[in-house]
C-alpha cells in the first residue's frame, strides 16, 4: 500500500442527525496534489475538519475510517493526535487575516510550531524561522520575523501561513480555499509557491477549491463534491476533456468565457440543497435537467465510468450496455442567439466622467490637522454610453469601488465632473440631486450586507418609490411587460429571454413555507386588480397603493422572482435570490445606468451565472447601461462592452473588450491577464508581479506601477506617462508606446 | 361612592408602561421575524418559569398601584371628606396583614414579644417576662406546647389547599388549552405561541410548588406573623410585599426614563457623526467620569428642598412621596443612560457602513427615515437585551440609596428602608435577623428572576446561537 491518506466511508454528522460529510472515500499518493471541487455548502470545508479532527462540538464523525501512512487517525488518543496535528498533517485557512494572532509577531508564532513539532528552541528556532519565511519568498526575512500581522499584506500573511505549516516538515498539507480571499496577482504567487514547495519538499496537498482554474493549474486528481456526496472523482485531463457527472458538466458550462459572450450562460437553476433538506434520491435531481423519476427516488451509487474516473449517477448504472453518454449531453446548448444588442451605430454618451478626483484627507493630533492625502480615485475620465456596459477592473485598493460611489455622490468627489445625460452633479444642492438619483443606482457586492433584515421584499422595494416618487417619470405599471393585470401566469414567452426568465422565477420559488395571512393579503390585492380600469395603470412613481403594488410584480417578474415573495423577508432567500431583490430594488426608480459593484463575488459559480444572465438580459429588455466594477476578467469577457483597468486610482489601459483583453498593451493588464487560472491553459506563462499594491497615500513617483513592472525604464521613475492611443478605441498610459502617439 | 380613586404619577406610568406593553406585544404578534426569538424564549424552561415568578410580582406590583381614598362617615357641610389616607387595592387585599400591630419586634411564627416586659399578673404581681402578642397566635392557650404542632397543622393544611387550587388552575388552563384549539390555531400565526412539553412540565411543576407555598403561608399569616414584626410591630410580610412595589417601579420607569436618551442619542450620535457625535461623546463621557452616587445624593437633596418648601402641592403625604420616588426614578433615568447609549453609538457605527443603508442613500432617502426605518429596528435587540439586565440593576440601586438615606421617602416602604430600619438591630444580642432576612430573600428572588429571563432573552436574540439552530 503506497497510498498517504486513505478515507474510507467517512460520514460526519450533526449531533442531530443532518449528515453533513455523507460516505465519502478517496486516497491520496505522496506527492500528489489532491482537490476537493464543490460550491459552498457542500461539505468540502467539514471534510478537512474531519481529516484533522478539529471540528465544532455539535458535529461528529459519525462513521468511517481515516488512514495516514498506515495509521488510523480516528482511533488515536487526542494526546497523539496533537502530534499528528501540525506534524505529519498541517492546515492553512482561507481568510489569512484571521488565523494569525495579531498581538505575537509571526516570528514568535512559527517558532510556537517549531517548538512543539521539531524541539527547537532559541538560536536554532529563530535561524530555521529565517530559512522559512525565506523558502516561502519573504523578503529580508530577518527584518520580517520581528513584525506582527498588521504589518503585513494579505499575500504575506498567506505566505507566513504556509511558513507555519511548513514548520513541521508535514506529509500532507490541507489547504482550504488559500487564494479565494487575494488578488489574481498575488493569487498566481501563492499557488506557484505552493507548486514549489511541493516539488522541493515531495508532500502530498489537499486542495480545497471552488475554482475550476485553481484546479486546473494545481490538482492531479479531482473530486467533485455536491451536498455532502463525492459525485465525481477523475484525474485532471479526464475531469476537464469528458466531464461524467451532469453537475460537472454544468460547473463547467456556467463558467463565463468571451466564447459565448452572445448568448446566455448555462446556469444552473436554484441552489445547494440545506443540510436539514436534502432530497431524497440522487441529491443533485432538482437541479438537474437530465433527471428522470428514478434519480427522485433512488441515491444512484458509485460507478466506475473507465480507469481512474468514478462517477455517482444513474445515467452510468448500466455502463457496460450502453456505453458512455457523455458526449451527448455535454454540447447541448448551443442554438439560443440572443442578438448582441447595440452594434453599427454609436449611442449617445450617458455619463461623462473628467477627471474625477476622490482624496481622503489623514487627520493626526489634537488639532486633527491634515497631514496628507489617501488619493483613492486620483483623475479619472470615463463615458458609458446608452446601452452599452463600462468594465471597470483592477485589484482590490485600487479605487474601484470608492469611483463607483462617488459617481453616485455617496462620497463627494473632491474634484473633477460628473455629466449624466448632460447634467453636471457635483456641485448639486441636495434637493436638486435627489431629482437625479433615480436615473442612476447601484447593486452591492455582498447580497447579505445589502438587504435590510428587518423589511420585507415589498417594503424594500417601496422604498426608493417612496423616496423619490415625485421625481420619477410616469410609469406603466404591468403594462410594459405586456402581462394582463391580475393574471398569475407570468409565462407568456414572447422571446427566449424571457422564457429563460420564467424557468428560473420557477426554479427559485421553492422556498420555505410562508404564513397563509399573505396569501390572504395578495389575493386581496388581486381581486381589487381585477377590478381597476386598465386605464390607470399609467402611474405616477408615488402614486396609487394599487399602482405601486403592479410596479413591484412587474420588477419581481423581471429579475425572475415568484411574486408571492414580497411578503417575506431577505433571511428566507438564498444569496442569489438575494440578488436580485437587490437588482429589483435598484430598478424600481427606473434608472439608466446601474452601477454594479463586484455584484456575483459573493455568489458560487453556478448562481453567478443566473445573475450575469439577468443582467445581460435586463440590459436587453429595458436598454440600460452598466458601470461593472469587478475583478473577475472572465465576467468582463462575458458582460462588457468596453473596459477601463484601473491602478492605483488612475485608469492605466482603456478601450473595447477586444482590444483590451485579447491585444492588451499595459504590463500590468498582461500580468492581471495570465494571472487568472485558465481551465483551457490558454495565454502560457504566468507573468508574475513582484510585490503588493502601494499605499494610495504615497504612490510611487513617474509611473505608479514601475516598481513592479519588469520593463520599467528611466523615464518611468520619473514622469507618469500620458495616454496613447493604440487604435481608435484604445488607449494606453504607458511609455512603452510613447512612440506610437 | 363611599371612595375615591386616586391616581399617583408612577401609577399613572405604570398605567402607560402596560399599555405599551401591551401594544408591543400586538404588534410582535403580527409580524414573524418579531416573534420567532420569543417563541425561542418560550422554549426555555428557565426563562419561561422566571417568568412566572416575576409575573406573579409583577400582579402584587399591580394590585399595589390600584390607590384610592376611603370616604369618612361624617360631612363637612354636605360634602363627603375623604381619609388623608391612600390606600390600595392591595391593601385592602391584606388588610388583616397591615392592621395587626404588635407592640415591637416578634419573631416569626413566635407567640410572644421578642423583649421581656413587666406585666401585671391577675393576682396583682409584677412579673418580667415575654408577653404574649396581641395578634400572633391568641386562638392558642398553651403556646409552649401547642405552637410547634399548630404551625405544622396549618402549613400541611395550608399547603394542601394550595395544591387543590394550583392543581384546579392547570385543569382549568389545560382543558381550555384542549377545548379550544380550532380558535386558536386557525388564527394567522396560530399554533406558533405554544411551549413545548419539557418547557410545560417545569411550568406545571412551578405552578404547583409557587401554589402550595402560597397556600401554606396565607393560612399561617391568618394566625401569625410569618415573618415576624419591625420596632413598631409592622408586619414583616406586608412591608416585604409592599417593597415590590417600589422595586418595579424604580426598574421600570427608570428605564422609561433612560431609553429616550440613549437610543435617540446614541443613534444619532453614531450615524450623524461629526460634530453631533463630538458633543454627545463629550456629554456622556463626562456624565459617566462623574461619581454616580455623589451625583444623585446631590440631586435628591436638592429635589427634597424644593418639595419640602411646597407642602400645599400635595394633597395627600402619599402623594408626596410618590413625587419624590418618581424624581428618584427620573434622577437615576438621566445619570444611567450612558452606558447603553455608547453601545447603541457603537452598534450604529456598525451598521452606518452596511450596504442597505447606502443603497437608501443611494435613493436620497432622509436621514430621519434612514434612522427610524433602517438602524432602530436593527439595534431594537440590543435596547431590548439591557433593558432587562438593567432592571435588576436599578432595583439593587434603590436598595444601596435607601440605606445611604438619599433613596426614597422615608415613609415610602422599599426594601432599602426596610434594610436601612433593620441595620442597627443586626447588634443586638439576640439578633433581630428576619426583617433584613426577608427583604434580602425577596429581592434575591425578584432579581434573580429577572435576570435569568434576562438570560433566556439574550440568548433567544443571540443571533450566533440561532444560526446552529436553523443548520439544524
Amino acid at each position: 500500500m503506497t497510498e498517504l491518506l486513505k478515507v474510507s466511508s467517512l460520514v460526519t454528522r450533526l449531533n442531530n442527525g443532518a449528515r453533513i460529510v455523507d460516505d465519502i472515500s478517496f486516497s491520496i499518493q505522496p506527492g500528489e496534489t489532491f482537490a476537493l471541487l464543490g460550491e459552498s455548502g457542500c461539505g468540502k470545508s467539514m471534510t478537512a475538519l474531519s481529516l484533522m479532527r478539529l471540528l465544532p462540538d455539535e458535529i461528529r464523525i459519525a462513521s468511517g475510517a481515516v488512514q495516514l501512512g498506515g495509521q488510523d487517525l480516528l482511533a488515536l488518543p487526542e494526546r497523539a493526535m496533537r502530534e499528528v496535528r501540525g506534524g505529519q498533517m498541517a492546515m492553512i485557512f482561507q481568510e489569512p487575516g484571521l488565523s494569525l494572532n495579531p498581538v505575537m509577531t509571526v516570528g514568535e508564532q512559527i517558532a510556537e510550531a517549531l517548538e512543539l513539532h521539531q524541539k527547537l528552541r532559541g538560536a536554532a528556532a529563530q535561524g530555521r524561522c529565517v530559512e522559512l519565511l525565506d523558502q516561502v519568498g519573504i523578503p529580508d526575512a530577518a527584518r520580517r520575523m520581528h513584525e506582527y500581522p498588521f504589518q503585513l499584506s494579505g499575500g504575506m500573511k498567506q505566505r507566513v501561513m504556509i511558513a507555519m505549516a511548513l514548520a513541521g516538515q508535514p506529509k500532507l498539507l490541507v489547504a482550504d480555499e488559500p487564494t479565494t480571499a487575494l488578488d489574481v496577482t498575488i493569487q498566481a504567487q501563492v499557488l506557484q509557491l505552493l507548486r514549489d514547495t511541493q516539488q522541493k519538499s515531495g508532500m502530498s496537498l489537499l486542495l480545497i477549491t471552488h475554482d475550476l482554474g485553481v484546479v486546473a493549474q494545481m490538482a492531479h486528481q479531482v473530486a467533485v463534491m455536491y451536498a455532502g456526496h463525492i459525485v465525481e472523482q477523475a484525474t485532471r485531463e479526464q475531469l476537464f476533456t469528458s466531464p461524467a457527472h451532469p453537475y460537472t458538466q454544468k460547473l463547467f458550462a456556467a463558467l463565463p468565457d468571451t466564447a459565448r459572450s452572445g448568448q446566455p450562460l448555462a446556469a444552473i437553476p436554484g441552489s445547494v440543497p440545506p443540510l436539514h433538506d436534502i432530497p431524497q434520491g440522487c441529491r443533485f435531481a432538482p437541479r438537474c435537467d437530465q433527471a428522470w423519476a428514478l434519480c427522485h427516488e433512488q441515491a444512484p451509487v458509485w460507478t466506475v465510468v473507465r480507469e481512474g474516473q468514478g462517477v455517482r449517477c444513474h445515467l452510468y448504472d448500466r455502463i457496460e450496455e450502453r456505453g458512455l453518454r457523455t458526449e451527448v449531453k455535454a454540447q447541448k446548448q448551443s442554438n439560443t442567439t440572443a442578438p448582441n444588442s447595440v452594434l453599427g451605430t454609436q449611442p449617445s454618451v450617458l455619463l461623462q466622467v473628467s477627471d474625477l478626483q476622490v482624496h481622503f484627507p489623514i487627520r493626526k493630533g489634537i488639532l486633527q490637522r491634515v497631514v496628507g492625502w489617501v488619493k483613492a480615485v486620483d483623475g479619472v475620465s470615463l463615458e458609458i454610453r446608452q446601452g452599452r456596459t463600462l468594465a471597470l477592473v483592477g485589484e482590490s485598493g485600487c479605487g474601484k469601488t470608492t469611483l463607483g460611489k462617488a459617481l453616485l455622490q455617496l462620497i463627494p468627489p473632491t474634484a473633477g465632473s460628473v455629466q449624466f445625460a448632460g447634467r453636471e452633479l457635483i456641485g448639486l444642492e441636495a434637493s436638486e440631486l435627489r431629482m437625479q438619483r433615480a436615473a442612476m443606482q447601484m447593486v452591492f457586492q455582498d447580497p447579505y450586507a445589502s438587504l435590510n433584515p428587518k423589511m420585507r421584499v415589498a417594503e424594500i422595494l417601496e422604498e426608493g418609490m417612496a423616496a423619490l416618487g415625485k421625481f420619477l417619470p410616469p410609469l406603466r405599471g404591468k403594462a410594459r411587460m405586456g402581462v394582463e393585470p391580475g393574471n398569475d401566469n407570468v409565462s407568456t414567452p414572447s422571446d427566449g429571454t424571457t422564457s429563460h426568465l420564467t424557468r428560473l422565477s420557477n426554479d427559485d420559488s421553492q422556498v420555505i413555507g410562508y404564513p397563509a395571512l399573505p396569501l390572504m393579503k395578495l389575493l386581496a390585492i388581486r381581486l381589487r386588480w381585477q377590478t381597476t380600469p386598465a386605464k390607470s395603470l399609467v402611474m405616477q412613481g408615488g402614486g396609487s397603493r394599487e399602482a405601486r403594488q403592479a410596479h413591484i410584480d412587474t420588477l419581481l417578474d423581471q429579475v425572475g422572482l415568484a411574486r408571492s415573495t414580497i411578503w417575506r423577508y431577505p433571511h428566507e432567500f438564498s444569496g442569489g435570490q438575494r440578488q436580485r431583490i437587490a437588482i429589483a430594488r435598484a430598478l424600481a426608480v427606473n434608472p439608466k445606468l446601474l452601477i454594479c459593484d463586484e455584484p456575483t463575488s459573493a455568489l458560487d459559480v453556478s448562481v453567478q451565472a443566473q445573475i450575469l444572465n439577468l443582467l445581460k438580459s435586463l440590459q436587453q429588455q429595458l436598454g440600460l447601461s452598466y458601470l461593472f466594477i469587478t475583478h473577475n476578467l472572465a465576467v468582463v469577457e462575458y458582460l462588457a462592452h468596453e473596459v477601463c483597468v484601473m491602478y492605483l486610482g488612475r485608469i492605466v489601459e482603456r478601450g473595447t473588450v477586444e482590444g483590451v483583453l485579447h491585444a492588451p498593451r499595459h504590463p500590468y493588464t498582461r500580468a492581471l491577464l495570465s494571472a487568472v487560472p485558465r481551465i483551457d491553459k490558454r495565454g502560457g506563462e504566468v507573468i508574475r508581479l513582484p510585490g503588493d499594491l502601494p499605499s494610495p497615500v504615497n504612490p510611487p513617483q513617474g509611473c505608479h506601477f514601475h516598481p513592479r513592472c519588469a520593463h520599467a525604464m528611466a523615464v518611468c521613475r520619473a514622469v507618469y506617462p500620458d495616454a496613447t492611443g493604440v487604435s481608435a478605441s484604445h488607449s494606453v498610459h504607458c511609455h512603452l508606446y510613447d512612440d506610437l502617439g | 361612592m363611599n371612595f375615591m380613586p386616586v391616581i399617583l404619577w408612577t401609577d399613572a406610568l405604570i398605567f402607560l408602561l402596560i399599555a405599551v406593553g401591551v401594544a408591543a406585544a400586538w404588534y410582535v404578534r403580527r409580524r414573524e421575524y418579531l416573534l420567532l426569538p420569543w417563541q425561542r424564549v418560550m422554549k426555555s424552561s428557565v426563562g419561561m418559569v422566571s417568568l412566572l415568578v416575576l409575573s406573579l410580582f409583577l400582579l402584587v406590583g399591580l394590585l399595589d398601584s390600584l390607590h384610592y381614598r376611603v370616604a369618612l362617615p361624617e360631612k363637612s357641610n354636605g360634602q363627603t371628606v375623604y381619609s388623608p389616607e391612600v390606600l390600595s387595592a392591595f391593601d385592602t387585599l391584606v388588610s388583616g396583614l397591615r392592621s395587626r400591630i404588635e407592640k415591637t419586634y416578634s419573631a416569626p411564627l413566635a407567640a410572644y414579644l421578642y423583649a421581656k416586659e413587666s406585666i401585671e399578673t391577675p393576682d396583682g404581681k409584677i412579673l418580667r417576662d415575654y408577653p404574649r402578642l396581641k395578634f400572633g397566635g391568641v386562638h392558642l392557650a398553651d403556646p409552649q406546647h401547642e405552637l410547634a404542632g399548630d404551625v405544622v397543622r396549618r402549613a400541611v393544611v395550608g399547603g394542601l389547599g394550595g395544591l387543590l387550587v394550583g392543581g384546579l388552575l392547570v385543569w382549568v388552563v389545560g382543558w381550555a388549552k384542549r377545548s379550544l384549539p380550532t380558535r386558536i390555531e386557525s388564527g394567522p400565526i396560530g399554533g406558533h405561541v405554544s411551549c413545548p412539553p419539557y418547557t410545560m412540565r417545569a411550568l406545571l411543576i412551578a405552578t404547583l410548588i409557587i401554589a402550595i407555598l402560597i397556600g401554606a403561608i396565607s393560612y399561617l399569616a391568618a394566625a401569625y406573623h410569618v415573618l415576624g414584626t419591625d420596632k413598631v410591630g409592622q408586619d414583616v410580610l406586608y412591608l416585604s410585599l409592599k417593597s415590590i412595589r417600589t422595586g418595579l417601579v424604580i426598574g421600570t420607569v427608570t428605564t422609561l426614563v433612560m431609553l429616550p436618551f440613549a437610543l435617540l442619542l446614541g443613534v444619532a450620535a453614531g450615524y450623524l457623526r461629526g460634530w453631533v457625535d463630538d458633543v454627545i461623546q463629550y456629554v456622556y463621557t463626562v456624565l459617566s467620569s462623574i461619581p454616580s452616587v455623589l451625583l444623585i445624593a446631590a440631586a435628591v437633596l436638592m429635589m427634597q428642598v424644593v418639595i419640602e418648601m411646597h407642602a400645599d402641592w400635595f394633597e395627600t403625604s402619599a402623594a408626596r412621596a410618590d413625587v419624590r420616588l418618581l424624581a428618584l426614578c427620573l434622577i437615576l433615568g438621566v445619570t444611567s443612560w450612558t452606558g447603553l447609549c455608547r453601545l447603541l453609538r457603537g452598534e450604529t457605527l456598525k451598521l452606518r457602513e452596511m450596504e442597505y443603508i447606502q443603497a437608501a442613500q443611494a435613493f436620497g432617502v432622509s436621514s430621519f427615515r434612514i434612522l427610524t426605518r433602517h438602524i432602530v429596528p436593527n439595534v431594537m435587540h440590543i435596547v431590548l437585551i439591557s433593558v432587562v439586565m438593567d432592571f435588576s440593576a436599578l432595583v439593587l440601586a434603590e436598595a444601596v440609596l435607601s440605606y445611604v438615606g438619599v433613596g426614597v421617602d422615608p415613609t415610602t416602604i422599599s426594601f432599602g428602608t426596610m434594610i436601612n430600619a433593620a441595620r442597627l438591630e443586626m447588634g443586638r444580642d439576640p439578633m433581630v435577623w428576619w426583617a433584613l432576612a426577608s427583604a434580602f430573600g425577596f429581592m434575591l428572588v425578584l432579581v434573580l428572576a429577572a435576570n435569568l429571563f434576562a438570560d433566556a432573552v439574550r440568548d433567544a436574540f443571540d443571533p450566533r446561537l440561532n444560526r446552529t439552530e436553523s443548520a439544524t
